[in-house]
């Protein structure tokens, strides 16, 4: 019998988020709950509220409101303060995981701070094994639907979900 | 004096040679030297290493146009951030080892500095104060430049920069990449009021940005008219998505310059290369009784001429070095300032570089 990794424990659930409103708050809870070293990767459509989503978690993190959340698609990463770091990546325009490892992307995730992923398919197997997957998809104009996944030694009753 | 400037901030790998602030010798891009031709250029080429690749080639490749040697060289300025660390380090390496082995001495450069002196690589030049407009992939701010050294930021946005809500928009249309110039040329045959997408103008007093729900309002719009299976309208899609970034910019523009009391209106940075928005804020300006200066769109985009030319008004103000300690920084000096205007010190600092 092959003996599965002890690792890859595995808790799914699925939330709907029925306005902006419950978009943030539920953001501002990530962040609040975040630990040093967590992971959250972060995938959905275009307009699905990735960045807005970062924010929620940003303020969760008290990041300072003047420090104000941007997209990072262009510049890849953007680093803010707060209780901890919080290092927001977008890899859309990585090619691969080998780009990951010359831009020195791994000491991010593997450092003190939240890493926010998006696009997080382009780390290959450089994924890490500690993490929560934040799937999101849209409903109608503001309402969203979420699926979580905790993989390895993040669970979803940390966060309180 | 002679000055060899590089560039290796985000994408491309660049370097200059000027003479003084008032001819440039050489200009050079990786894009436009032929070192990863075989990709087609399709590659995104940036990561670190293909800076690494790329330096020494381009450098090299603006020295010889230029027709000078290294001995020639008075000063070298290089790009000191925002940016990818590693990207940065590549350049600023680089004119480190050149400084110390040559004795050449060398200053650091913001990336935004670079922009906002662009205006002046053309024969039109703007006297200061003015209030430009710096807008691409990556940024979408509203600077006073006082003199050629210190800047104030009045707005930034707080979520997309206004290239990247063009580049997004043109991603979810399903055209090229990246979509900036083929939404300005759809836009050319479509009609700009045919949907009313929302403007961001958050409170009246905010020079600030957002482009992110302009962006979800496209996307949601698209998604319907996907549903019921109706033809999109791509060029109206265009012109009118096109309609409200442009509005939005030159309107805060035009604010900001007679909020600072200022004559002159300046462009910069990827986005000032579209033709709506060139036509919009000539239009606007000359009815607000201000004059605006565009750089050619060769200089509108990240370049090293325009690094060289912040460099030597640094020169000028004796901050340069031949000590190698000099660190890259990845986040905007002026996100720090603005963070000081958040909590009320003053209405917004001014920063000296």
């Amino acid at each position: 019998m092959p003996v599965l990794s002890q690792k890859v424990t595995l808790q799914q659930r699925i939330i709907r988020l029925a306005s902006l409103a419950e978009t943030l708050k539920f953001g501002r809870l990530l962040g609040r709950q975040a630990r040093p070293g967590d992971v959250f990767t972060l995938t959905g459509d275009l307009g699905a509220g990735k960045t807005t989503l970062t924010q929620a978690i940003g303020q969760g993190l008290e990041v300072p409101g003047s420090c104000y959340i941007t997209s990072p698609t262009f510049s890849l990463l953007h680093e803010y303060p707060g209780r901890l770091s919080l290092y927001h990546m977008d890899l859309y325009r990585l090619a691969g995981e080998e780009e990951m490892e010359e831009l020195g992307f791994e000491d991010y995730i593997y450092g003190d701070g939240l890493t926010v992923i998006e696009w997080p398919d382009r780390l290959g197997g450089l994924m890490p094994e500690d993490r929560l997957d934040i799937e999101l998809s849209i409903v109608s104009e503001t309402a969203r639907k979420v699926i979580l996944m905790a993989y390895g030694s993040i669970t979803l009753d940390h966060f309180l979900l | 004096m002679i000055i060899l400037a590089i560039e290796s901030s985000c994408d491309e790998t660049a370097a200059a040679v000027l003479e003084d602030d008032q001819k440039l010798l050489s200009n050079v891009i990786n894009s436009q030297i032929d070192i990863h031709g075989k990709y087609g250029g399709v590659v995104p080429e940036l990561a670190s290493r293909k800076h690494l690749e790329n330096i020494y080639p381009v450098v090299l490749e603006a020295m010889n146009q230029a027709d000078v040697s290294l001995d020639k060289v008075d000063g070298l300025a290089v790009t000191q951030g925002p940016g990818l660390i590693g990207c940065l380090l590549v350049g600023l390496s680089f004119a480190k080892a050149l400084s110390l082995v040559k004795k050449i001495p060398y200053v650091g450069v913001d990336h935004m500095a670079g922009h906002l002196l662009s205006v002046f690589l053309t024969d039109t030049k703007p006297n200061f104060p003015f209030v430009a407009l710096i807008a691409s992939g990556g940024h979408s701010s509203i600077f006073l430049a006082r003199d050629p050294t210190s800047f104030q930021l009045m707005g930034r946005t707080r979520d997309d920069a206004a290239g990247e809500a063009f580049d997004k928009v043109g991603k979810l249309l399903d055209l090229a990449y990246p979509g900036g110039p083929v939404i300005s040329k759809l836009a050319a045959t479509g009609n700009p009021s045919a949907i009313a997408f929302p403007r961001a103008w958050l409170n009246p007093d905010s020079l600030d940005f957002s482009f992110s729900g302009l962006k979800t309002s496209v996307a949601n719009y698209v998604n319907q008219k996907r549903q019921h299976s109706k033809d999109l309208q791509v060029e109206d899609i265009c012109a009118s998505f096109q309609e409200a970034v442009v509005d939005v910019l030159v309107e805060k523009t035009i604010r900001a310059a007679r909020r600072a009391e200022v004559d002159n209106v300046v462009l910069g940075g990827g986005v000032a290369a579209n033709p709506r928005l060139r036509e919009l804020i000539s239009k606007r300006t000359a009815e607000e009784g201000f004059t605006v200066f565009m750089p050619p769109p060769q200089f509108c985009t990240d370049n090293a001429a325009m690094i060289g030319l912040a460099g030597y008004h640094l020169f000028q103000a004796g901050l340069d070095t031949l000590a190698t300690d000099m660190d890259a920084y990845s986040r905007s000096l002026f996100f720090e300032i603005s963070a000081v205007e958040a909590i009320g010190e003053s209405n917004s600092k001014s920063y000296n570089i």
